[in-house]
């Protein structure tokens, strides 16, 4: 495997964001699901859980509601207005303004024709969906106290509003309000405090299904009014609700972090009528569980302890396979470090302001796996505040350690950083063809930065000490309109690979600047790739785990990578569940590819044999466990280093050394606030 | 066992009612429930013991009402028979035999005719595994039926009745076994099985212990092991299944049930709190804690008026609500009897530890506790590992005014505490009450402790010895209602021989003498003067036990060593009279005569030996009494005394002698003729299924039954026929006069039936004369032989009897002629009188 030094960074403070709201979307399998910042990330549910696309966060948008209206995304927050989000170019659209101060919920009906916001002055508006936009059609009658939640009835004709204390059917063609339902507040102290209808579901049986700030939920039957069942499922509040698609399950989210499943069940055998039974409890998280979705086989929660939790529904799914595993998403699945190979410099990125470190030095030699006195500590050099109001989408920084830039949605910025002196300088001249990017990336010789802009272009500027000169746009010949989230350029300034979220990777000739070829289409977003720096083969990494080798040379997969195919990777190593976010080579030995993911980092070796299916794919610890002989039998070409945890980014230096950049999870748990206090017992 | 054929080893009084889950008749009126041997009927609301239903020859494992008839119940042995009951009247119907031991028992109305018992399977018995079993009960009108037709419904379930339940309307049995539920829907015949997986990473631990279903839901609660209830839905999907969780007990479930409408879920662990579930909502628990022990079983009535739980501590508490109504308390037999067992003088009740601090008074006679005694009066705190005050030593003066009771504490670094308790009896409260307290009375542990057994003396002497190497005698003298001045307990006289630890101790039948053993030295002292009379030395080991001879053997000490020997000293001649090598782990004085019984450990079980002192030949021995060491036991005195004459029981006329086995079963001996006795105080009813039971024909049936039997078994004619006239003069006394026949169809029936009367009454009267020439015969064979050691088929030790030269010079054709004349005789005789 080889021996590093590795420089264990552990001082980027990366925090993610509290989980607002999310809305899944059966008929494109896509998760849309919005932060407290207000950014946006859309998964793929179809591709691993991949996450396709972010859309950066603004400060004035705080998005408490989403909504798909077929591929299109909708969103409502406090600040009253309904934004519709530009996925291609992820951006917003354009914004409506709704007049009924802040806005707690968006609905749409079954049909996708009507969106029905509810307000803070207890308005429900109904804007028509059109084409292009979005225009107000009516209001329903308006009720004192705010909306806080909405649904349609499946057939669109009825709408049900949770509200403070009560919940209100509306007939959505008259907009009278038909049924008032009273909810019952707390027992004891909380008696005098109104209660809140945090969330409701209109199932097609006209029963309607809340939660609320008392713990409870409650099952209605929405013709006559009538409270069916209570059920009682914790102290604090039921914040969420999804109900699946058939209307046989249901899961509600509660503020101590559980997710309570209901089903549907008839009671006994032979019989038709059901009745909603509370089954099973599921305890993912440790605070307030925010946002639901229930998929067809699993309940994806999220909540303030910013983490995504794909929990499979057992009964919908084949035991001990990929699908019935649990899948945490706790970092992005993109990489936030930059790393200057050359000057030894590491750029962070947060939402609203970039960091530049130094990192520190050692001269002494010490034992393998020990560790070494350090010289000259890490060294924080430059803080950099984003201007404007939107968060940083992008960042780059040159090998050199020369230049610095990012993106917003709304700008771009490059900056010229003299290392020496520690300055840096806006440069303020820039081609007008630099539009905002979604992907930033330098030429190995910091020579030239490439962008990648809207309609998988990818625009090429050269950078001196004087000025930045545009040479020109790259672009596939045929219309695809999908974003570039992967931009590798190869070491020798010839090639310039491109992966959008089509899954199509190109390949440029910079010398032309023509495309020089594209990789056959494979069906899994690839999560990461690098050019080979001497053979000039593009690794790519998929969202399902896999890898291929493409010789830019002869336009053909190589031969490691059919051989590749041909046997399979290990099972071990497809069951992974977060995607390789980083590939580099090792410059000493031309047969190492260094990849990692947030729980280890592997040294692909392809002299060595692949590891078989029939054995067990053992970490490098765990084989230097084994005695001898079981060594040499369980060796193999993926030498996976388990020592570093919960990575954001593996890099390796100019010098050899490798730079590991953790984040704990425990770290960012203990910035969260208090979760709501509970009794354990015997306490 | 030919030699004492009719000495048995029983169960009687004292044995656990807690063993399976009690059943409460349809009117909440009885309660029925295993209890040893026997099936006892209890009176809910009396507490009383209404009807004890004898008859199985094993341990009864299961009671349950058959559902098509509730008032009668079926109840199940491991002696491979079920038998059925009319429990109100305590009559036995019928006898089913199955053939294989059975586990429990389960019925449903779904299931007409059918039972389902667990056996055992009979592939392989290493295993121990079992499986349920539906047995097809015949219809016919024998009192004893073979039922032949068993097939197997599920393997591989467990022996605990409470993880298997019938589902809504028998429709389906659930059963869970290990880690795993299984579900066999009757109609389909489908199984579904469900597993989970062993422990989870949060420390669950998913083993089930109990199950219940609901009576009208499609739903199966599971209890496991760390305390989590499952309730299960969809359980006819192998995939689509489901389940939710309650947790509240923190550890392991024992006992589920369902209230019959379905609303309430019962549930019950070692934290002796019932726990009341809604099943609608869940989260609304009711609860009733301080039950006094873990919860064993729960059960509750047909119509849902009584629930009952059953205790660790042998004891039924019966609920109505959510309160306690009754509680039918057991003899409390703990994982130790540290007081040995002993017999209150007075009340002749059995007395031993009970609850912790306690003494329980427990009267065998009646089968029924009478009092606990608080000794220690202090709070009982149950925490693992606390140290406790705990009675360790309890003793009984003759006339059974006085008891003396030692307690213990020893904690960890601190000093042992120490108190020795003097009670009187008080004639008012009819109870003991505490009369002295010495703290400290030795500086270490008591190791015996015995009061002067001789009546006549005004003050009475206790003796208690420690292992400080002291003995003290303490004088206790009753204070007259006058005077208050002075202590009533004096210590009288501090004791040693050469430091040695004093072991045991124990007085002369008259008082005279005290024999206290100092390790391997006996010394005898005269409690008048207190000075030592003599010292006994054996080969060097510890003496174990020490017991005086009584009436004609008084001069008599006997004492058993640690080396395997039983020696007898002369203490006219204080020198060894005899002495035998025997591992004898208890010795034991009858008080009422001069029978010495030793329990003597071999090859893992313990036999019996009965002897006189004075004679070298044993009066009784019984090999392989039971498994495992005895080390407690008591000769309780009869209230009346037995008549029998042979000389095998004659030991057993005037004291029963009662013992603890290894698992704390109380056990003792019986005659055959006094379980005769037994037998015919119950009564045994002869139906047919076809006809109904109703009283005229009960009235009809028994006087047909009369004739008949008299006629023609001897079996029946050997135990003591009822009394018929007066039986039909009850019947038709007792029954309404709307439903009786014509007075003049009545009348002669009523005649006739005296006139029958007069023939049995002859044949009892030729009875006793048969018994006699039995006896006579017996006597003769009735040696017992200490060196055969394990029991021995009847064939060989015919022949080995035979063989012996004392044995009368009878070949063995001509005895077993003889044994065919005596088995005929009785037919013989009735023939006799009836021509």
């Amino acid at each position: 495997m080889g021996e590093f030094k590795v420089h264990r960074v552990r001082f980027f403070d990366y925090m993610p964001s509290a989980i607002r709201a999310m809305v899944f979307s059966t008929r494109t399998e896509r998760l849309a699901l919005a932060r407290a910042d207000g950014a946006l990330e859309i998964f793929n549910f179809s591709d691993n859980y991949f996450q396709e696309k972010v859309l950066p966060g603004h400060d004035g948008r705080a998005v408490e509601a989403l909504c798909w209206v077929g591929p299109r995304l909708f969103s409502a927050g406090l600040n009253g207005e309904i934004t519709e989000y530009d996925l291609e170019n992820l951006r917003p659209r354009y914004t409506v303004e709704a007049y009924g101060g802040p806005i707690w919920t968006i609905s749409v009906n079954s049909q996708g024709t009507l969106l029905a916001v509810g307000c803070e002055d207890g308005t429900v508006k109904m804007f028509e969906v059109l084409k292009e936009r979005i225009q107000f059609q009516r209001n329903l009658d308006r009720q004192k106290g705010r909306i806080i939640s909405l649904s349609w009835h499946p057939s669109g004709t009825l709408i049900a509003a949770g509200m403070m204390d009560m919940i209100r059917i509306f007939d959505a063609e008259t907009g009278r309000a038909t049924h008032r339902l009273l909810v019952d507040r707390g027992a004891g102290a909380s008696k005098s405090k109104e209660v809140v209808v945090w969330s409701i579901a209109f199932l097609s049986d006209h029963t309607i299904i809340s939660s609320d700030s008392a713990g409870k939920v409650q099952i209605w039957d929405g013709l006559n009014g009538t409270l069916i069942r209570t059920h009682l499922i914790t102290k604090w509040d039921v914040l969420a609700l999804s109900v699946s698609q058939d209307e046989s399950s249901l899961v509600a989210g509660t503020s101590e972090g559980t997710v309570v499943q209901f089903q549907f069940i008839s009671s006994t055998v032979d019989r038709l009528d059901k009745d909603w039974v509370r089954t099973r409890t599921f305890k993912n998280h440790s605070h307030d569980v925010r946002a639901l979705a229930h998929t067809e086989t699993a309940v994806v929660s999220g909540g303030m302890d910013t983490q995504l939790v794909v929990r499979p529904l057992l009964d919908k799914v084949e035991k001990n396979t990929r699908e019935s595993a649990m899948r945490k998403v706790s970092f992005p699945h993109r990489s936030l470090v930059c790393c200057a190979k050359k000057a030894g410099l590491l750029l962070f990125q947060f939402p609203d302001h970039l960091e530049l470190w130094r990192l520190g030095e050692s001269d002494g030699y010490g034992k393998l796996g020990g560790s070494l006195p350090v010289k000259r500590g890490p060294e924080k050099l430059i803080q950099l505040k984003r201007k404007g109001e939107d968060h940083i989408c992008c960042s780059a920084l040159s090998p050199c350690g020369g230049w610095l830039a990012y993106s917003t949605v709304t700008s771009f910025r490059l900056y010229r950083l003299q290392n020496g002196s520690i300055s840096i300088c806006k440069v303020s001249k820039l081609p007008k063809d630099l539009l905002p990017a979604h992907q930033l990336c330098f030429s190995t010789n910091s020579s030239k930065l490439f962008a990648s802009s809207s309609n998988s272009s990818v625009v090429v500027v050269a950078l001196n000490e004087l000025e930045c000169k545009y040479l020109g746009t790259l672009k596939a010949k045929y219309g695809c309109r999908q974003p570039v989230h992967q931009l590798s350029a190869s070491d020798n300034g010839k090639w310039l690979a491109t992966a959008n979220t089509d899954c199509e990777v190109h390949v440029y000739n910079l010398d032309k600047l023509k495309l020089h070829c594209t990789v056959p289409v494979y069906g899994s977003c690839p999560t990461a790739m690098a050019i080979h720096p001497t053979t000039s083969n593009l690794v790519v990494v998929h969202a399902d785990q896999q890898i291929f080798e493409y010789s830019l040379v002869k336009k053909e997969y190589t031969e490691w990578s059919r051989r590749l195919q041909k046997q399979g990777l290990h099972s071990m190593w497809l069951e992974r569940d977060t995607p390789i976010t980083h590939v580099t080579f090792n410059p000493k030995n031309p047969a190492h590819i260094i990849v990692h993911d947030m729980f280890m980092f592997c040294i692909i070796d392809k002299s060595l044999p692949l590891p078989e299916a029939k054995n067990v794919l053992y970490n490098q610890m765990a084989l230097r466990s084994l005695p001898e002989p079981d060594r040499v039998l369980h060796s193999h070409g993926f030498k996976i280093c388990k020592d570093f945890q919960h990575l954001l980014c593996v890099s390796l230096l100019e010098d050899h050394s490798l730079v590991v950049v953790e984040r704990p999870l425990l770290d960012i748990v203990s910035q969260l606030p208090a979760p709501v206090r509970q009794k354990k017992f015997a306490t | 066992m030919v030699e004492h054929g009719d000495i048995r080893v029983v169960r009687r009084g004292g044995s656990k009612i807690n063993f399976r889950q009690p059943v409460i008749t349809n009117d909440s009126r009885l309660l029925l429930c295993a209890s040893g041997h026997s099936v006892k009927v209890f009176s809910t609301s009396t507490e009383e013991c209404v009807h004890e239903l004898r008859g199985h020859t094993d341990l009864v494992t299961g009671v349950v009402v058959k559902p098509s008839n509730h008032l009668q119940a079926y109840s199940c042995s491991l002696d491979g028979t079920i038998r059925l009951w009319d429990f109100t009247d305590g009559i036995l119907i019928k006898t089913y035999d199955i053939g294989y031991s059975i586990y429990s028992i389960h019925t449903s109305a779904f299931h007409k005719g059918v039972v389902f018992t667990v056996t055992s399977t009979i592939s392989d018995k290493k295993s121990e595994s079992f499986q349920l079993v539906a047995v097809h009960l015949p219809q016919s009108g024998d009192q004893l039926v073979k039922a032949p037709e068993l097939s197997a419904v599920i393997s591989d379930v467990s022996s605990n009745p409470g993880a298997i339940v019938f589902g809504r309307g028998g429709e389906y049995i659930a059963s869970a076994n290990g880690l795993h539920l299984e579900v066999f829907f009757f109609k389909k015949q489908k199984t579904y099985r469900f597993f989970l997986k062993k422990d989870t990473k949060t420390g669950g631990k998913n083993t089930f212990m109990c199950v219940a279903a609901h009576p009208k839901d499609d739903c199966i609660a599971t209890g496991h092991e760390d305390g989590k209830i499952r309730l299960w839905r969809n359980f006819n999907h192998q995939k689509e299944y489901t389940y939710s969780t309650l947790h509240w007990h923190s550890n392991a479930v024992s006992s589920m049930c369902f209230t019959p409408e379905g609303t309430n879920l019962l549930s019950g662990g070692v934290e002796s709190v019932l726990v009341q579930w809604r099943y609608n909502d869940v989260s609304q628990r009711d609860f009733l804690p301080r039950l006094g022990a873990a919860i064993t079983h729960i059960a509750v009535s047909p119509d849902g008026a009584l629930s009952c739980t059953s205790h660790s501590d042998n004891k039924i508490t019966i609920i109505q609500g959510i309160k306690v109504s009754a509680v039918l308390q057991g003899l409390v037999t703990g994982e130790s009897v540290e007081t040995d067992l002993m017999v209150d003088p007075r009340s002749k009740a059995l007395v031993l530890n009970g609850k912790p601090g306690h003494l329980q008074f427990y009267s065998l006679k009646r089968d029924k506790l009478l009092y606990n005694l608080d000794i220690v009066q202090q709070e009982y705190i149950h925490e693992l590992g606390l140290q406790q005050f705990k009675v360790v030593k309890v003793a009984f003066d003759a006339s059974g005014n006085w008891m003396a009771t030692v307690e213990e504490r020893k904690q960890k670094d601190a000093e042992q505490e120490l108190n020795l308790k003097l009670w009187a009896f008080d004639e008012q409260t009819q109870s003991f009450v505490l009369n002295t307290t010495v703290a400290d009375p030795h500086e270490s542990r008591i190791t015996a402790m015995c009061f002067c057994q001789a009546a006549a003396s005004q003050t009475t002497m206790l003796i208690s010895a420690s292992e400080d190497g002291h003995f003290k005698a303490w004088q206790l003298r009753r204070l007259a209602p006058g005077e208050d001045d002075g202590p009533s307990c004096l210590c009288d006289f501090v004791g040693a021989y050469r430091g040695l630890v004093p072991h045991c101790c124990c007085f002369s039948a008259d008082g005279s003498l005290l024999a206290v053993s100092f390790q391997e030295v006996v010394t005898v002292w005269s409690p008048a003067s207190w000075e030592l009379l003599a010292t006994l030395s054996q080969p060097p080991k510890a003496i174990r036990n020490l017991c005086f001879g009584r009436l004609s053997c008084s001069k008599y000490l006997l004492g058993t060593t640690d080396d395997h020997l039983l020696c007898c000293w002369n203490l006219l001649t204080c020198s060894l009279e005899w002495s035998t090598s025997m591992d004898i782990s208890l010795l034991l004085g009858d008080p009422l005569t001069e029978n010495i019984a030793a329990f003597c450990c071999h090859a893992g079980s313990t036999d019996l030996f009965v002897f006189k002192p004075s004679e070298p030949r044993p009066v009784f021995s019984l090999k392989a009494v039971c498994s495992g060491k005895v080390t407690h036991a008591v000769f309780a005195p009869r209230e009346e005394m037995l008549e029998s004459c042979e000389e095998s029981s004659q030991w057993l006329n005037h004291s029963q002698l009662y013992f603890l086995t290894q698992c704390m079963d109380l056990m003792t001996f019986t005659t055959k003729a006094e379980e005769e006795k037994l037998m015919a105080s119950s009564k045994q009813l002869l139906i047919d299924d076809s006809v109904a039971m109703t009283p005229f024909y009960l009235l009809l049936g028994k006087h047909r039954k009369g004739e008949s039997g008299a006629a023609a078994s001897g079996e029946s004619a050997g135990r003591p026929p009822l009394p018929q006239g007066s039986g039909a003069v009850k019947e038709l006394l007792r029954t309404p006069a709307h439903v009786l026949p014509s007075t003049s169809f009545l009348c002669s029936m009523f005649v006739k039936s005296l006139l029958v009367s007069v023939g049995d009454a002859r044949s009892v009267e030729s009875k006793p004369a048969e018994e006699e020439m039995e006896s006579e015969k017996e006597e003769e064979d009735s040696e017992g032989d200490m060196e055969s050691s394990a029991s021995r088929p009847e064939r060989g030790s015919l022949a080995r009897r035979s063989a012996e030269p004392a044995a009368p010079p009878l070949t063995k054709a001509q005895l077993r002629e003889l044994r065919r004349v005596k088995k005929l005789d009785h037919s013989w005789l009735t023939g006799l009188l009836r021509s």
